[in-house]
């Protein structure tokens, strides 16, 4: 119990630390800007100052429900910031020529703005059958304008290994220069413990043909025989995707993707005969509806 | 029934126009679907049908629509695009019976309109709405005079076609002469439903935007500038996740703009006579567009603003944004003008023609260049002087004048108080507006995605894409209510509220916190106040504060121009005075539609 809590707080910091170095790039950002002007300024995020202004200070008691002329015959005036939305992303859906099987990388999110339910869901189908997935449940906490802390289960599916459970927590967001990043740590059963990271970026040669650079890594706490995943680092995937945007919401994509085991889930590939670095080579689709 | 369908004699001249055809041959196909306004007011064509008197009936309902080559249903007032303008006589009392045959509640509110809180007609703050089956009547008596308009106060009804104009004559006689008017009434149309179009932003904030910045771009700017300088442009809205091309939320990709009803191809014409002069009656009636308007080879003379007479002054070109009026005098020595109002980010257009016969017309100029926002958009001061890449385009103007006129006072805190003293002669420490910028502690959360430390103050910058474009266009500075502001008194008391939002989650609001997460803004019954808006962000918001006037101020508080709708620039700190004599709950808001439903509202308690 202690070496799993031990794990815990090893995959939380592990979070915390990549949050906190963007974090202080951001800060670095800002106190070039200040330099600039010759002032003290910081125009993103921060910490309010304590004498910061009290937003309800003109309100002299009154609620929108209560105070002199408050609206009594009916339901008060709602507006969409306090309406639920969704969303279901398909960021990579695609077919894999070298594995013969189909990717699938969907997001979907329902919730309020700073407050979402988010399931990841990612896997292989070959031959029809599911080969892998793992499907993250969270709930989604917008602690910043641009960062979501996210808390939730894990749990994977491996035909020819070992179901996992984890659980999850992880910072999902934009950093500075638009790099779109996705980070968790998940801790499981028997000590096990991951982090995944994921950054993407988009160049736009047109307004609708986008190049789309992607990478992942993914580490582990230790070995996991079952599944022939070594501790460490275990894996990388560099990808290029090209798409053509027929509206932002469809937008047919080719693209090449690097990928890479390291360490003892290279040995595992070895062993099984495959090669620890492979290219290869993706046709797909990616939505959003 | 005592409406009348513009059968008063004086009305004459809008009766005779016959617009010959509607773009594509499509008039009529089917009597029930409105191609634009003229379609249906059959006898009046080209202009919507005008109703009068002290009693006026309309009706919401349904109508299908068909701008784009695909029919739609849309929510209208008395079956037409644009709803029937109504003329109205100052010191009337008049009733307005408005029947909902909608399915769902609606409501309708008197824009710019001084009235009881109970007529205001927002539902969920002054009524309960009216609800499907209903009538409401509002009764009111009509304190002034000039352009204003009407629109649906519920969901996204304005945007699907509840607007019209409504102008009030002068109980004495007209100060401005004109041998014919038109109501000019700008709007914008989209097929899609704005809920959705709503979530798809709250998806991804830029789905509509496709003048974004692009590599080969970047590639061009290395060529022309050099890599140093292409960085550069590029560096702080990198860094800080913003985008340089954020003029608009919803672009032509998705929007069709109207002139009174008419798309472009539809081509909205009034005739007039030779040597006429005419008085144009701006109304921005748009959901989420700002139009910059010119008439090429026109100079226009802008003698009302928000229905208040104002100092005329002359210009080529201004930029309006939803809410806002402006009427101008124009004295046409061809025979045939294109009225054109391309939208603030270039995607396309509204126009119409002014002509003398039906078969003239003038020549469409091209939209201009897509401009990125600059600096001084982002940050107020702070930028001048320090980012030649982007500031290049824009020196020399007023905009360097303003930055340079307030830049000292903005850095320096001890002559800024210096500043203040000199200016307070009177004694009353609330002679100027405060210059200290002052955040809301909620504006440092999830909600907001900027902060502009030192805000410009000045009100002679057109705005991003009007600068030096060779044209002399309308600023605010310009502005000077005619027979002064009645109301001379100085305030007693100063509030400040930022504008804020987050364009990567789609999120507006005062002060970083949504309508719903919000207290009201209580103002003391008749107590002259100050309201100091500043802009943190970097787009463009008409604020629209119901029920009083609106007396914007200059950074030395002297008062200018009284209006109902305030377009408050990027990184930009204004204030006005305001009086509040009428008691009650009052919207104030945003008037670009999606930021006021996302939440850029307050609630206003007058006790």
């Amino acid at each position: 119990m202690y070496h799993e809590k031990k794990i815990l707080v090893n995959a939380l910091n592990t979070v915390f630390f990549v949050g906190l170095s963007l974090a202080s790039q951001h800060t670095l950002a800002e106190s070039n800007m200040a330099k600039m002007s010759g002032n003290e300024m910081q125009a993103q995020g921060g910490d309010a100052p304590k004498n910061a202004r009290d937003p309800h200070a003109y309100s002299a008691g009154t609620t929108l429900t209560q105070g002199p002329y408050a609206f009594k015959g009916g339901e008060r005036l709602t507006l969409a910031d306090e309406h639920r939305f969704y969303a279901l992303l398909g960021d990579r859906f695609e077919y894999n020529e070298q594995t013969d099987a189909a990717v699938f990388d969907l997001q979907a999110w329902y919730g309020t703005t700073f407050n979402r339910l988010v399931i990841k869901s990612e896997g292989d189908i070959s031959d029809g059958k599911l080969e892998e997935n793992q499907t993250d449940i969270l709930w989604g906490h917008a602690i910043s304008a641009y960062w979501d802390a996210q808390v939730g289960i894990r749990s994977d599916y491996a035909k020819d290994g070992k179901n996992r459970q984890w659980l999850a927590v992880g910072l999902q967001g934009l950093a500075p220069y638009w790099f779109e990043l996705d980070m968790t740590a998940y801790l499981g059963e028997k000590g096990y413990s991951a982090f995944t990271l994921e950054a993407e970026y988009e160049l736009l040669l047109t307004q609708k043909l986008i190049v789309q650079p992607r990478a992942e890594i993914t580490l582990y706490g230790k070995d996991d025989e079952e599944n022939e995943l070594g501790s460490g680092l275990s894996s990388s995937a560099i990808g290029l995707r090209l798409r053509y945007e027929f509206t932002c919401q469809f937008a047919p994509y080719v693209g090449v993707e690097w990928k890479n085991s390291y360490g003892q889930t290279a040995d595992y590939a070895r062993l099984r005969g495959e090669r620890s670095n492979q290219t290869e080579f993706v046709t797909g689709v990616k939505f959003w509806f | 029934m005592r409406v009348k369908e513009s059968l008063q004699p004086t009305l004459m001249p809008r009766r005779r126009f016959v617009q010959g055809l509607i773009a594509g041959g499509v008039l009529a196909a089917c009597p029930s679907i409105i191609y634009a306004a003229s379609s249906i007011t059959t006898g009046n064509a080209g202009n919507v049908t005008e109703l009068s008197g002290n009693v006026i009936d309309l009706v919401i309902g349904e109508s299908l629509v068909n701008f784009t080559g695909v029919v739609r249903t849309a929510t209208t007032i008395n079956g037409s695009i644009p709803a029937p303008t109504l003329r109205l006589k100052e010191g009337d009392d008049v009733t307005i019976r408005v029947t909902n045959n909608l399915k769902v509640p609606s409501s309708i509110h008197w824009h710019g309109i001084i009235l009881p809180y109970q007529m205001d007609g927002v539902p969920g703050i002054s009524f309960k709405g009216i609800m499907p089956g209903d009538t409401f009547v509002y009764k009111f008596k009509l304190q002034q005079s000039g352009t204003y308009w009407y629109h649906s106060h519920s969901g996204f009804q304005e945007m699907t076609g509840m607007y019209g104009a409504l102008i009030i004559e002068p109980r004495e006689q007209d100060i401005i002469s004109a041998d014919n008017e038109f109501v000019i009434q700008l709007s914008d149309w989209t097929d899609e439903n704005p809920m959705d179009v709503f979530r798809k932003l709250k998806v991804q904030g830029d789905t509509y935007n496709f003048n974004q910045p692009t590599v080969p771009e970047f590639f061009d700017d290395v060529a022309s500038s050099g890599v140093a300088n292409a960085l550069q442009r590029r560096e702080m809205w990198n860094k800080m996740r913003m985008n340089p091309t954020d003029l608009a939320d919803l672009s032509a990709s998705t929007m069709t703009f109207l002139m009174n009803g008419s798309t472009p191809m539809a081509n909205w014409r009034g005739l007039f006579k030779r040597g006429e002069k005419l008085r144009l009656r701006f109304i921005n009636g748009s959901s989420n567009s700002f139009f910059d308007v010119r008439i090429p080879e026109l100079k226009l003379t802008v003698v009302e603003a928000d229905g208040q007479n104002v100092e005329p002054v002359t210009v080529d070109e201004f930029r309006f944004g939803p809410g806002e009026t402006y009427d101008v005098i124009v004295e046409p020595k061809n025979d045939a003008y294109t009225i054109f109002a391309q939208s603030m980010d270039r995607s396309g257009y509204a126009k119409g023609t002014l002509s003398v016969t039906t078969s003239l017309d003038a020549p469409v100029p091209a939209l201009d260049p897509v401009e990125w926002l600059t600096m001084t958009d982002m940050m107020g001061n702070m930028s001048h002087g320090n980012e030649h890449g982007s500031m290049s385009g824009m020196s020399g103007n007023a905009m360097e004048k303003g930055a340079m006129k307030h830049g000292g006072m903005a850095m320096d805190h001890s002559a800024m108080s210096m500043d203040h003293s000199m200016h307070n002669m009177s004694g009353n420490p609330l002679a100027v507006p405060s210059n200290e910028v002052r955040h809301a502690k909620t504006e440092y959360g999830a909600s907001v995605d900027m902060r502009v430390d030192m805000p410009r103050t000045n009100l002679d910058d057109p705005g991003i894409g009007l600068r030096n474009n060779g044209r002399r266009v309308l600023t605010l500075a310009d502005l000077r209510s005619l027979d002064g502001i009645a109301d001379h008194q100085e305030p007693e008391a100063e509030i400040e509220l930022h504008l804020t939002g987050n364009m990567e989650r789609y999120s507006w609001s005062f002060d970083g916190l949504e309508f719903g997460k919000s207290t009201p803004v209580h103002m003391k019954h008749n107590q002259r106040l100050r309201v100091i808006l500043q802009n943190d962000t970097m787009m463009t918001h008409p604020m629209h504060l119901h029920g009083m006037w609106s007396d914007l101020e200059n950074d030395q508080g002297e008062v200018m121009v009284r209006r109902h709708t305030i377009p408050v620039q990027p990184a930009q700190r204004i204030s006005f005075l305001t009086t509040p004599h009428d008691v009650g709950r009052w919207a104030w808001h945003c008037h670009l539609l999606f930021h006021m439903d996302a939440g850029m509202f307050r609630e206003v308690v007058v006790s």
